[in-house]
């Protein structure tokens, strides 16, 4: 099992619904977000373009959050999920600085806080909070390894790409361009 | 002309618009942990070479501060972190590719032995120093007989800890600045400088503080030389770490580096100390006070320079 995440940027108009449903969903604590919305503007007028993008956590295959955890909190879950168990986590920093998506944060609590592809809801087999709430149906859930899955289907008819692979890190949220 | 403008939604305190997730502990730590091992690797070295009488300061006296500075630093430390009453799950296991997990187990190694060594050489301070109980008196007589292996064990340690101070930011791929093999030897180059330049300030014997300013011109070349180094390697690699070493060549932190670090902590003191083996009247304290000045500016500019480097995306 492969859990992973593809986002439409064509469809997307980046109302941020996606960032509202996963503070509440989640009880992210208040001027915090696990996800965001980013807009690339490219050119010059006239002739511009925008691409806009729901970013999260990327599940990275190989994460170097995981790698620079001293005690195991940041740790792979099902389906290759990248979580982080409060009670083992001593808020040292070092995920944080790892991350070249800069996709963590110290939560008020503590410890170390970031997007679990809303796992709690997958296990009961419902979509992620962000995907359920979506107006525009932008984005796709599922199992990579599931050749039926919505995001493997997509993933095969649509041209995507990933951020920063070069990084290393093998993310495992998808761009459709 | 192509322009680009990124507009993001989130504002993440201590993430957002710079990572701000390490301050002033982190570099603190770094440089007396250098500090420490640098004597340590001194001390433990002349016993090995079996010079213990010729370098009195660097054997006997610098040793009973070292476990003041590793206290302050573990302090430091644990101020660092933000889910402080979970810091011993450090222990409870040992993660190979953290460099973390290394330091803190290091750390557990190093601080015992460190009292060790400095209870062995108390006596240097206080004359009159009674253990009193009979155990501790059979110990220090069973370490005393001990001391080259003790000197074996404390100089690998102190070594690792040295190198480690380098690599805890080298192993970041995240931040292109502290993403550079050189760290490590440079933060352990460093780290012996800062412990040759504090054995010069407490040693009252002139033939001792020659040598140490002799050892120290080697490691201050040696340092020079990895910096000239890891900015061509910057400058010949890709372009988040051209970015990230522009920092330094034009950006931000290009004044307090070259004038702090390169100017004031290495070149003035290795030109002074050029001086007095030149016999010229150099009073020793300059020096060896700006070694230890450029030290500790080093490591806090690398570690704030590096949370501003990032991948560009």
């Amino acid at each position: 099992m492969r859990y992973a995440m593809a986002v439409d940027t064509k469809k997307c108009v980046g109302c941020s619904d996606c960032v509202v449903a996963c503070q509440t969903e989640n009880h992210v604590p208040i001027g915090y977000c696990r996800d965001w919305v980013v807009e690339v503007m490219d050119g010059t007028y006239p002739q511009l373009e925008i691409e806009i993008r729901s970013e999260r956590c990327n599940h990275c295959a190989n994460a170097p959050c995981v790698r620079c955890c001293p005690t195991g909190a940041s740790h792979f879950s099902d389906g290759g999920i990248v979580l982080v168990k409060p009670t083992k986590c001593i808020g040292c920093g070092a995920c944080i600085a790892s991350c070249p998506y800069d996709a963590r944060y110290p939560h008020p609590e503590g410890h170390v806080d970031k997007c679990t592809f809303c796992l709690h809801r997958v296990k009961k087999g419902l979509q992620p909070a962000c995907v359920a709430v979506c107006p525009t149906k932008c984005m796709y859930f599922g199992d990579l390894d599931d050749p039926k899955s919505d995001v493997s289907v997509v993933l095969k008819k649509r041209k995507w790409k990933t951020l920063i692979p070069e990084a290393g890190t093998q993310p495992q949220l998808y761009f459709l361009i | 002309m192509k322009e680009e403008l990124i507009i993001s939604g989130r504002m993440n305190p201590k993430i957002d618009p710079v990572l701000n997730i390490w301050h002033w502990q982190i570099p603190l730590y770094l440089f007396l942990g250098g500090l420490a091992a640098g004597i340590l690797f001194f001390s433990a070295l002349y016993i090995i070479l079996g010079k213990e009488d010729k370098f009195p300061t660097a054997v006997k006296k610098a040793p009973l501060i070292v476990p003041v500075l590793l206290v302050i630093g573990l302090l430091s430390l644990l101020l660092d972190l933000n889910h402080k009453p979970y810091f011993w799950q450090l222990y409870t296991t040992i993660k190979f590719q953290s460099p973390m997990s290394w330091g803190a187990w290091t750390l557990m190694a190093i601080t015992p032995v460190s009292f060790v060594w400095a209870a062995l050489n108390i006596k240097e301070i206080f004359p009159k120093w009674d253990w009193k109980y009979p155990f501790i008196k059979d110990f220090e007589a069973w370490c005393r007989k001990q001391m080259v292996p003790w000197a074996w064990v404390t100089i690998v340690l102190a070594v690792i800890l040295g190198v480690y101070t380098g690599i805890l930011f080298s192993a970041f791929n995240a931040r292109p600045l502290w993403n550079t093999s050189i760290l490590g030897p440079l933060f352990l180059a460093s780290g012996l400088s800062t412990g040759a330049a504090a054995i010069m300030l407490m040693s009252k014997n002139k033939e001792e503080r020659m040598t140490f300013a002799r050892i120290d011109i080697l490691l201050i070349v040696i340092e020079l030389f990895l910096i000239i180094h890891m900015f061509m390697g910057f400058m010949a690699s890709t372009e988040v770490q051209i970015e990230s070493a522009r920092l330094f060549l034009g950006g931000k932190y290009t004044a307090p580096f070259w004038i702090f670090v390169v100017g004031m902590g290495l070149i003035v003191p290795v030109i002074l100390e050029i001086l007095e083996l030149a016999r010229k009247k150099v009073p020793i304290i300059v020096p060896a006070s700006l070694v230890l000045f450029g030290g500790i500016m080093m490591r806090f500019i690398i570690a704030y320079a590096g949370q501003a480097s990032r991948w560009l995306y």
